[in-house]
C-alpha cells in the first residue's frame, strides 16, 4: 500500500460522524505494552531491537482484525512519509524521530495502529469517529487478547503491565478523546476547562498544533493515571461524567454566543470566510484557526438551527442542501489535507515554506468558491 | 495533602518561595490559586510530569536514597541516575531491583496507587489471578462502604469469602 493511496482522502475517524460529531471529533484508545524476556528499548542494541520488530511484526501481520493490514518500516520512511503517517496520528511524533528498526501496522480503514519499538515494545491504538469509548476499549481488549495468545507481556502481578516509563504502569491505557472546543475558547472559558480537567488527573493537549498549543480549537483530554484503577473505570469515567460534561459546557457556551453574543460570533465566522476566501498565502496555524471558525457556525446551523447574518451568509457560499454542500466532512478534509506532509505528498514534491502557503490558500480558496465550475 | 488556605480542598500547586535567604514553602488548592491571582500551567505532557517529579527532589541521594544510588541492575545494567537523563528503565526487572526508590514516583505518578487494579494477562497462574481479584473486590467494598452502599457492599463481601475459598482450597 501506498501512502498516497491514502493521502487524498480524510481517515474514517475524522469523517465527522457518529455520536455527539459535532463536539467529539474522534474517541481513542491505547495501550503499552512490553514482551517478558527482553529489555526495554533505552538499553536494547539494534540487534535486540530488530529481533523484537520481527516477533511483533509477524504476530500483527497474522491477526484477524476484518480488514486488510499493512506494515510500514518507520526507519527506512522518508522524513515526509514519517510526517505524514504523525499527522495522520498513525503513529506519534516520538516513534516518528525515535532511533533504530522500528515500524508500524496498519488496518486499512485506519481504526488500527501497532506502533512497534516507540517508547515501549508495543502500543496498540484503535481509533474512532466521534464519541465512541466503549466500543474502541471492546475492540482494542479483543486485539490484545490476540496478541497475548502468542507472545509473553511483561507483567508483575503487583504493578500490572510493566512499561518504560512508570507513567504508563500498571494498564498501560491512555484514553484520549478528541473535542472540538471554540464556544468554551470564544467566551474565554477554556482555561476553566483545563484547570477542571487538572483537578481530576487529566492531560489536555492541542491537536494538530505543535506543542500544547490548539490552534484549531480541537484538543485532546486524557487519563494520566494507569495504575490502580481498571480499564473500565478509566473508560466509564470519560463515558459517563468527563466527556458529557465537557460536552454541555460547550454547548451552553454555544448557546451564549447566539442569544448573548451574536456580534462576536458572526464576527468570527466573518472573519474567517473573509479570509480563507481571499488569501493567497496562509500558514496551517491560521488556516487551521479560521476553518475552526467555520466549523463552528455550520455546526450552529446544523444542530441548532442558528441563522445569523454571518451564518446566512456561509450557507449561502457553502449551497447547503445541495450535492455540493460544504459540510462538516469537507471542512475537515480541508483541516488534514492542507496540513504540510499531506500539501507535499499530494502534490508529488517537498515544497518551501511560501509555496506551501500558496498551494494551501488555492485549495481553500476552490473550496469556498461559490463560483467554482463544478456548481455552474 | 490539603490547601493551606481554605483547609479543605487538595493541595495542588505548590509554591516555593526564597526571601532574603528564608525559604518558605506553600501548598495551595487551584481555587484558592485563582483567588490570590496565581496562575498555573495547565498542560503537562507526560515527560514534563515525570521531570518535574524527578526535579522536586534536590538530590539523587534524597530522591533515591544513599542505599540505591549506586546500584546497577543485574540484567540491564540500569543505575538509577539514567532514570533522570533518559526518563525510562531499562529492562521490566528495574521495578524489582529498584523497588524502595521507585514507589514514592509511582505513587506521585498515579494518585497515590501503588497496586494493578485491571486486566490480567491470561497466561497468568490462576492462583495469582484469583489473588488479584480478590484484592480488587477489597478496594471496590472500601469505596462502597465509604459510599454508604451497604448492599453493594454486602454483595462485594460474599463474592470476596467465596473467591478466597477457593483459593485456599486449591493445593
Amino acid at each position: 500500500m501506498k501512502l498516497t493511496d491514502m493521502s487524498h482522502d480524510i481517515n474514517e475517524w475524522f469523517s465527522g460522524s457518529g455520536p455527539l460529531a459535532d463536539i467529539v471529533i474522534s474517541s481513542r484508545i491505547r495501550l503499552a505494552r512490553n514482551l517478558a524476556g527482553y529489555k526495554f528499548l533505552s538499553r536494547c542494541s539494534p540487534a535486540e531491537k530488530a529481533e523484537i520488530l520481527n516477533k511483533l511484526k509477524d504476530v500483527l501481520l497474522s491477526l484477524e482484525l476484518g480488514d486488510k493490514v499493512f506494515y510500514i518500516s518507520v526507519d527506512k520512511a522518508s522524513d515526509l512519509n514519517r510526517d505524514f503517517l504523525v499527522e495522520r496520528h498513525l503513529i506519534s511524533r516520538h516513534h516518528a524521530h525515535a532511533k533504530g528498526p522500528r515500524g508500524v501496522v496498519i488496518a486499512r480503514g485506519e481504526f488500527f495502529t501497532a506502533m512497534i519499538n516507540e517508547e515501549d515494545h508495543l502500543r496498540l491504538q484503535v481509533l474512532k469517529t466521534g464519541f465512541q469509548l466503549s466500543q474502541c476499549a471492546e475492540q482494542i481488549d479483543h486485539i490484545d487478547d490476540m496478541v497475548e495468545q502468542k507472545v509473553e507481556y511483561a507483567f508483575s502481578p503487583r504493578y500490572g503491565h510493566l512499561t518504560a516509563c512508570p507513567t504508563n504502569l500498571g494498564t498501560g491505557i491512555r484514553v484520549s478523546v478528541m473535542l472540538h472546543l471554540p464556544a468554551l475558547k470564544i467566551t474565554g472559558q477554556i482555561e476553566k476547562f483545563f484547570n477542571a480537567a487538572k483537578d481530576m488527573s487529566l492531560a489536555v493537549r492541542g491537536l494538530f498544533g505543535e506543542g500544547t498549543e490548539a490552534a484549531s480549537d480541537l484538543y485532546q483530554i486524557s487519563n494520566q493515571v494507569t495504575l490502580g484503577v481498571s480499564e473500565q473505570a478509566i473508560v466509564s469515567q470519560f463515558e459517563n461524567t468527563v466527556i458529557p460534561e465537557i460536552v454541555e459546557y460547550e454547548k451552553a457556551a454555544r448557546e451564549h454566543l447566539l442569544t448573548k453574543q451574536v456580534d462576536t460570533l458572526d464576527d468570527k465566522i466573518s472573519r474567517a470566510m473573509a479570509l480563507l476566501q481571499g488569501a493567497h498565502l496562509i500558514s496551517s496555524h491560521e488556516a487551521l484557526f479560521l476553518l475552526s471558525h467555520l466549523r463552528l457556525g455550520i455546526n450552529m446551523h446544523q444542530r441548532m438551527g442558528a441563522s445569523t447574518p454571518a451564518i446566512k451568509k456561509l450557507c449561502a457560499l457553502c449551497g447547503t442542501g445541495t450535492d455540493k454542500a460544504l459540510s462538516i466532512g469537507t471542512i475537515n478534509r480541508l483541516f488534514m489535507l492542507t496540513l504540510p506532509a499531506h500539501l507535499q505528498l499530494n502534490h508529488g514534491t517537498t515544497l518551501d515554506p511560501t509555496h506551501r502557503d500558496a498551494l494551501r490558500a488555492q485549495i481553500i480558496r476552490s473550496a469556498l468558491d461559490q463560483d467554482a465550475p463544478q456548481k455552474s | 495533602m490539603q490547601c493551606q488556605i481554605c483547609n479543605k480542598r487538595t493541595a495542588t500547586i505548590h509554591l516555593t518561595e526564597i526571601s532574603d535567604g528564608v525559604r518558605s514553602e506553600m501548598h495551595i488548592c487551584e481555587h484558592c490559586a485563582a483567588e490570590q491571582g496565581i496562575a498555573s500551567q495547565s498542560q503537562i505532557s507526560m515527560n514534563e510530569l515525570l521531570s518535574s517529579l524527578l526535579a522536586v527532589q534536590p538530590t539523587d541521594d534524597e530522591l533515591f536514597g544513599p542505599s540505591e544510588q549506586d546500584k546497577v541492575c543485574p540484567n540491564c545494567g540500569f543505575t538509577l541516575g539514567q532514570l533522570r537523563k533518559e526518563g525510562a528503565l531499562g529492562c521490566p526487572c528495574d521495578y524489582e531491583v529498584f523497588e524502595k526508590s521507585l514507589l514514592p514516583l509511582i505513587e506521585k505518578a498515579h494518585d497515590g496507587k501503588t497496586a494493578h487494579c485491571g486486566k490480567v494477562p491470561s497466561k497468568t497462574p490462576k492462583k495469582t489471578r484469583k489473588q488479584l481479584e480478590s484484592l480488587n473486590l477489597r478496594r471496590q467494598l472500601e469505596v462502597a462502604i465509604q459510599k454508604e452502599n451497604y448492599e453493594l457492599a454486602a454483595q462485594l463481601r460474599d463474592k470476596i469469602s467465596q473467591l478466597d475459598t477457593g483459593i485456599e482450597d486449591r493445593p
